[in-house]
């Protein structure tokens, strides 16, 4: 596996580094960084986090080169230098406060908890800022739990970003990945068709039924692209050989919800290298976030209509011949 | 005959366990209702809650029973948000059943 950190690397511009990593041989982590400064999405963080992890499981080896740019400290305060077994020292730490949340490997229910809990007064987001990211954090992590089955659990970040005022979270996994996870309900053989029906409302790899089971409704990356979408935001969805990146919606056109993700302003990159498993990038503006019930009103009515359309495609008519 | 049911101390303030909504259907609100009783499910103190809570908390009782089952249940002390979630669970659990 190989993994350079260029100097810059948002959702917006992400493509060229997703191209550039290389996933094969799970045992060897090799890494490279920009010379000068570098400037990452917290889910880059989470993706070399996860290879990282991968690697130490399966006894194998990292290898990094020496670390120049100045973004060193902000490596070692997100605690990535520490999973690549690079060299730390102990620095001087800022007041953490409304910056970053680092990375967090998460396994269970109990600790997805307490992290949630624990994440908000470090954002120092007000209630109406924090319910979107709350929201977000515990429907990406427990969809790892549910349909992943990851050898390293989930592995979050998060950053405030003080310039754009926004907040970036990135959710990753080393897991099943999306097609195989719909494949067990649907018949889908690419993963752009599985990424597809895993952000329209209703669809879950768990039952072909609409409405889906006892304990999952297949709507969270609805609700979580929709966030995104009413916010004008990035939020991406990356798993097996495919990207589906929502690109912001500019302010000079309403941001409308539709429960197709084709049909939302987007771009599909497809024939990348093989993510084992579901990489997701998302940013919140904090100074466009609308209200979050205001929001709810508009995914109920999409969700609704879409919902009662699925149903008329199950409603059986007696056919006379 | 009322059975109420306070979801805090089961969740907290963020009401996102599956888990504990799990919990909650099966040992509390479907014993009450299979004994007849209205059962009152009581937010109060829970600030934000999401879909997959609401829906892992009621939509298998509406599935089964129907959604008149609503006509025994209260939602009690709910804030904007958890209303508006528990209002998109109803919605489409009624287009599916």
């Amino acid at each position: 596996m190989k993994l350079h950190f260029p100097n810059s690397a948002f959702l917006g511009n992400i493509d060229s580094f997703l191209r550039s990593i290389e996933t094969q041989d799970g045992q060897t982590l090799e890494v490279t960084f920009n010379k000068h400064w570098m400037s990452l999405h917290p889910v880059v963080l989470c993706m070399a986090y996860s290879l990282a992890i991968q690697a130490k499981q399966q006894h194998g080896k990292i290898h990094s080169e020496p670390l120049e740019a100045v973004s060193k400290h902000y490596l070692e305060r997100m605690g990535l230098l520490q999973a690549l077994s690079m060299e730390t020292r102990h620095i001087q730490a800022h007041e953490s406060s409304g910056r970053f949340i680092p990375l967090t490997q998460i396994y269970d229910s109990d600790q997805l908890g307490n992290f949630i809990t624990e994440m908000i007064p470090l954002l120092h987001t007000p209630s109406n800022q924090a319910d979107p990211i709350k929201y977000v954090v515990s429907e990406l992590v427990r969809n790892v739990f549910e349909h992943a089955d990851s050898p390293i659990g989930g592995v979050v970040c998060a950053q405030f970003f003080k310039k754009s005022n926004r907040v970036s979270i990135g959710v990753v996994d080393r897991g099943n990945g999306i097609l195989k996870s719909i494949q067990r309900s649907h018949l889908v053989d690419t993963d752009t068709e599985a990424i597809r029906l895993a952000l329209t409302p209703g669809v879950t790899g768990l039952t072909s039924n609409v409405g889906g089971t006892e304990s999952n409704a297949g709507a969270g990356l609805f609700f979580i692209k929709s966030i995104a979408k009413i916010n004008r935001d990035f939020f991406l969805l990356y798993s097996g050989s495919t990207m589906y990146k929502l690109l912001k919606t500019p302010q000079t056109k309403p941001a409308k919800l539709f429960s197709s993700p084709l049909d939302d302003k987007h771009s599909f990159v497809e024939q990348l290298p093989y993510w084992k498993g579901t990489v997701v990038g998302i940013d919140l503006s904090l100074e466009r976030t609308q209200s979050f019930d205001s929001l709810l009103d508009l995914i109920r009515g999409v969700y609704r209509l879409d919902i009662k359309e699925k149903g008329k495609e199950k409603f059986k008519q007696a056919r006379f011949i | 005959m009322k059975h109420a049911i306070k979801v805090f101390p089961r969740t907290g303030k963020f009401a996102e366990n599956k888990d504990a909504a799990r919990e909650i259907r099966l040992n509390d609100i479907l014993p009450a209702l299979e004994e007849g009783k209205e059962v009152i499910l009581d937010f109060q103190g829970v600030d934000s809650t999401t879909q997959s809570f609401i829906h892992a908390l009621i939509s298998d009782v509406i599935r089964n029973k129907g959604i008149q089952i609503l006509d025994h249940i209260f939602f009690k002390n709910c804030n904007t948000v958890v209303q508006k979630i528990i209002k998109i669970v109803v919605d489409y659990m009624q287009d599916v059943t």
